[in-house]
């Protein structure tokens, strides 16, 4: 026990001898909970999760003789959590619409029982190994949740429960540890947020990781167990962007943070999702996903927690063989309250006020991402994507810069062409992947080999699209030649039908690979088929007027996914749409020379 | 504690007091200053160990003596009280009447900086209001409970766009569903803040009305108040007495700036612009505590209005503001400068809210995607303009004159429209088809085929 010397803001100085650095510590007559982020001799200075009005100098403190750790077992998924995983929905029920200060209420349910399936082979005095699978629960339709060895256990086990209802805190499994002593094991253990899960060693990503946005898939991918970023500035599709990946990506296990952003983003999560159903499953999509938030209006250093606790979740599930997206909206929030803090513990600024370390804590958090060969021999992977708000959108600001440094897929979004309502805004020049061999691979053998390439001549006909249209910027559209004036409209014809794409329409949504295939080689050979007549001497303005130039404008929205049949038979008979034009353009051939005409 | 005066203030520079010798004081404490010359000031404790106690002074500390000043130490964080009564009223920046009738007496007080909404208790926001504005109806649409900020800059009227708005708003198709209106001016001037009071007169509405004014030359740190008393006001009106509540906040700009005054003098370390690292969270922090929640039948609404610093939207205030709000309404200088009201410019405006608002279920089946066709073409005329100044109008082709044409009609006719002048949203959208049926058919891919054959006019006609 101690006391409190001295309230500045969140933080708190506290008389409090022995406490461990990180450790939790409960404050006040109101119990507001915080961590210890500085020790000089008797004395500790705190950072509180919670608003410190009303907290007085001489009240009690007390150390909890643990850091911020997260509770994981079943009763995870569907939930809403807070930035240091106190159950949202449960605190609603308990204090009302607002959240009252010093509530503690476990993460997990005590009130629920769960169905626990031991695994078989598990016979007393077998040797335990760190995750191993102890036995499975069926958390929700489409997820089964294994039941691990937690990562710092290791022995013989003495007994392990048979199958029957369990609530999380029942002892399922006994087991002597190397040292002699005995631990009970449950369906749920705890794991310090800062520290990353351990794993046997790291795999190559190999597959990639569909989101049915095709700028996305088709030009910039990303692999499961791979890094990726969203920056861009406000009103540019951010959140759009990141709530279609987590709706439609084909990952088994979303988490999706909110970190400093808006209450009802949240709530269109919450509310949108159960009623969608995953594309690979045919289950409703909440079942496969977790929400942590701390909003904009919710106290700043639980903010700073909120990227760990999501963070160390989605590597237990990763841990149990699963791949697991997280979403960070926003990392720059989060970058924020670490600057904060640091001001307030007047550290020395570098740029825009940063502390020195920032760069170092955020290649540290990407690090985290990965495929991996879990402790139990299965793979499991942990694909991270940060959203990034650079203030006035600058790129070169800090956060993005730093960020830019360590992830692999960079997703570029534009003020531009979200302001022109193309969407989604990402940005086809400034964006990159780094993983475009590996995913080339993938395509070639599961939707089409000529993926890499089509996929490059798109690429190509968009960015000398981009110096075309410097050129009519400065002297017209006149200055060009046929050719040129034909690249310039295909290219506008390819960031309408392919590139930009509605998340509202029901069929535009989501696009599986094959339809993103089809749409790509279907709109590539327009522009080939044209090119051949552009350089017959058909005028480009004629190829224009066919009607095929705005039919394939809502291929998108046209085909289904259903229907694909009905898009590869349309994309592969282009040559009619051409054929007039061809016939009035061929040059003579010899034989008709010789009948004279 | 709460009777005992205390005279041991040991330092005092710009706007911050220590006490000394005074164990034991919450921090977030409102507190009470006698000055020398008998006058109250108020303040809050910000920070407080048994040693010193320092204390932010909201009337400012000029001329304040050391010796002479009577300190005492309220207890509670600074409140408001709230009552039925407190509609039709005037209130200063922290709360006190300033219409010359009697103080607000009542039961219940409520800290003004309100208690964080559960993201859990929250409800989507999702019906459509009826500003009246085309270019807001029709391309970034207000939703209840939604805050949509309309980013100016000096000399452009969003005084009397926010007048507007609040004296048109409706739902549609439900009667007696008035917005209470909660508004709250600091740093205006005098002469703005009596537009806002006169044209509330007009439409008849003071008994509907709230106001919490911080003028230009009233106390800066009593700013970092106001908009949290009239939140607090608009809480109780829409959470407790079930209104639907329009809240208008103007100007954030002067509100950022008071902030950055105090930081500066708290000696927080500066983050851009010299604005402190916490101005997001601050912002957020009166921002989001509009909303809707589960179960209850009432809903605020929030306008903030805010002059962009030299029309600069990457500047921190309009920047911040941004990424916290459900979209922006952006006025044009180039737009008012031609003579177009409001000049709203639609491209770089936004309402995040729009697309889970409109629709047949809300307003009608083709809104979305008309909108959705207006953005897109309106683009594509805008560069064609641009095309135009280089290489002149005559020299281009059919089809880019006609998208000349229509940018003009588009900006004349759809967005500008008179002060008094309140159009519904199908006078709306007719009007977007009338100036769609400009453009040849075969550019409108953003509308449905379906919807070319009911409403496209060369199909009507």
């Amino acid at each position: 026990m101690g006391k409190i010397l001295e309230i500045n803001g969140p933080l708190v100085r506290m008389e409090l001898p022995g406490v461990t650095l990180g450790e939790q510590v409960r404050v006040g007559a109101l119990g507001l909970v915080g961590e210890v982020i500085a020790r000089d001799g008797d004395t500790a200075l705190a950072q509180l999760y919670e608003d410190s009005t009303g907290l007085a100098p001489g009240e009690q403190v007390e150390g909890l003789g643990h850091p911020l750790s997260v509770e994981l077992g079943p009763g995870l998924l569907g939930g809403i959590f807070d930035g240091v995983q106190r159950p949202l929905e449960e605190i609603w029920r308990i204090t009302g619409d607002r959240i009252a200060r010093g509530v503690h209420v476990p993460a997990l349910s005590r009130d629920r029982k769960w169905t626990f399936t031991p695994i078989q082979e598990h016979q007393s005095g077998r040797l335990l190994n760190a995750g191993d699978v102890l036995g499975t629960v069926q958390e929700t339709a489409s997820i089964e949740h294994r039941i691990l060895v937690p990562p710092d256990v290791s022995g013989v086990l003495l007994e392990l429960a048979p199958a029957g209802e369990y609530d999380v805190d029942a002892t399922i499994a006994r087991v002597r540890l190397h040292d002699g002593e005995i631990r009970k094991l449950s369906l749920s253990h705890r794991w310090p947020v800062r520290i990353p899960r351990p794993f046997k060693q790291r795999d190559h990503a190999v597959q990639p990781l569909i989101t049915g946005q095709r700028i996305l898939d088709t030009f910039y991918p990303l692999l499961k167990g791979g890094k990726a970023a969203i920056p861009g500035p406000f009103g540019a599709g951010k959140t759009m962007l990141q709530h279609q990946i987590a709706r439609w990506c084909n990952a088994e296990i979303v988490i999706y943070v909110g970190c400093g952003e808006r209450g009802n983003e949240l709530t269109d999560v919450l509310e949108s999702l159960p009623k969608l159903t995953d594309p690979h499953t045919g289950r409703p999509l909440m079942e496969r996903t977790l929400l942590v938030a701390n909003t904009s209006n919710m106290p700043v250093v639980a903010r700073e927690a909120s990227v760990y606790v999501g963070l160390t979740i989605a590597e237990y599930f990763r841990d149990q063989g699963y791949d697991v997206v997280m979403v960070a909206d926003s990392t720059s929030r989060w970058a924020e309250a670490l600057r904060e803090v640091a001001g307030r513990l007047g550290q020395m600024p570098v740029e825009e006020g940063y502390p020195a370390y920032l760069g170092s804590r955020l290649a540290a958090f990407y690090e985290r991402a990965g495929r991996v060969e879990t402790l139990a021999g299965t793979s499991g992977s942990v694909t991270l994507i940060g959203a990034v708000s650079p203030p006035g959108g600058d790129f070169s600001e800090p956060v993005t810069s730093h960020t830019k440094e360590i992830i692999q897929t960079f997703w570029a979004l534009s003020k531009e062409l979200a302001d022109a309502r193309h969407y989604p805004a990402v940005d086809w020049l400034e964006s990159f992947s780094g993983y475009v061999g590996q995913a080339a691979r993938w395509w070639a053998d599961n939707v089409d080999p000529g993926w890499a390439d089509a996929r490059a001549r798109a690429l190509e006909l968009l960015s000398e699209s981009e110096e075309l249209r410097r050129i009519v910027n400065l002297v017209g559209v006149d200055a060009l030649s046929s050719e040129q004036r034909w690249s310039l409209e295909a290219a506008e014809l390819i960031k309408e039908a392919l590139l930009q794409q509605s998340a509202t329409d029901e069929v535009d949504s989501y696009a599986s690979p094959e339809k993103q295939y089809l749409l790509l080689a279907g709109l590539l050979g327009i522009y080939g088929q044209g090119m051949k007549l552009v350089q017959l001497g058909v005028p480009a303005q004629r190829l224009l007027e066919l009607p095929v130039m705005h039919e394939a404008r809502r291929w998108k929205t046209r085909y289904g996914a259903a229907d694909m049949a009905g898009l590869r038979e349309r994309t592969a008979g282009l040559t009619g749409d051409f054929a007039r034009l061809e016939l009035e353009y061929s040059p003579l051939t010899s034989r008709d020379q010789e009948r004279g005409i | 504690m709460k009777n005992l005066e205390f005279r041991t203030a040991s330092s005092v520079r710009g706007g911050l007091l220590v006490m000394a010798n005074v164990p034991g004081i919450a921090a977030g404490t409102r507190v009470s200053l006698t000055d020398h010359a008998g006058r109250r000031r108020n303040g809050l404790v910000i920070r407080t160990s048994d040693a010193a106690v320092l204390v932010e002074v909201f009337e400012g500390t000029d001329d304040l003596d050391l010796e002479r000043t009577w300190v005492r130490f309220l207890g509670e964080p600074f409140s408001l009280p709230v009552s039925r009564d407190i509609l039709g009223r005037v209130f200063n920046g922290v709360g006190l009447p300033r219409d010359g009738r009697p103080p607000i007496v009542s039961g219940q007080r409520r800290d003004i900086n309100g208690a964080a909404l559960n993201p859990a208790a929250r409800a989507y926001p999702r019906e459509f209001i009826q500003t009246g504005l085309s270019a807001v109806d029709g391309m970034n649409s207000l939703t209840r409970g939604q805050k949509l900020p309309i980013f100016s800059g000096g000399g452009l009227p969003h005084n009397r766009v926010a007048a507007q708005i609040v004296r048109q708003a409706r739902l549609l198709g439900e009667s007696g569903s008035e917005f209470v209106v909660v508004f709250a001016a600091f740093g205006v001037s005098s002469q703005d803040a009596r537009f806002f009071q006169e044209s509330f007169e007009e439409s008849g509405a003071l008994e509907r009305l709230v106001m919490f004014l911080n003028l230009a030359d009233e106390p800066v740190i009593e700013r970092l108040l106001t908009p949290r008393a009239a939140l607090t006001a608009a809480e109780y009106l829409a959470f407790e007495l079930d209104h639907h509540v329009l809240v208008v906040m103007t100007d954030m700009t002067a509100y950022a700036e008071a902030l950055r005054e105090v930081a500066v003098l708290r000696g927080d370390v500066p983050a851009r612009k010299g604005y402190p690292g916490y101005l997001y969270s601050d912002l957020a922090e009166l921002y989001e505590r509009a909303g809707r929640i589960k179960n209850r039948p009432g809903s605020i609404t929030l306008i903030p209005v805010l002059s962009m610093p030299s029309d600069d939207i990457t500047h921190p205030i309009p920047d911040l503001t941004g990424y916290i709000t459900e979209g922006q309404i952006v006025l044009s200088r180039e737009l008012h400068a031609q003579g177009v009201y409001p000049p709203i410019s639609v491209l770089p405006s936004l309402s995040r809210l729009m697309k889970d608002g409109i629709g047949g279920d809300f307003t009608r089946e083709d809104h979305p995607r008309v909108a959705s066709q207006l953005f897109a073409s309106y683009a594509k005329a805008l560069e064609v303009r641009g095309l135009a100044a280089i290489i002149g109008a005559e020299d281009l082709s059919e089809g880019d004159r006609r998208y000349l044409q229509f940018a003009e009609a588009f900006e004349r006719r759809f967005v500008g429209q008179g002060e008094e002048e309140e159009r519904d949203v199908y006078a709306t959208l007719d009007l977007a088809w009338d100036l769609l049926s400009m453009l040849p058919l075969e550019v409108l891919t953003r509308v449905s085929e379906a919807e070319l054959a009911k409403y496209h006019r060369q199909n009507r006609s």
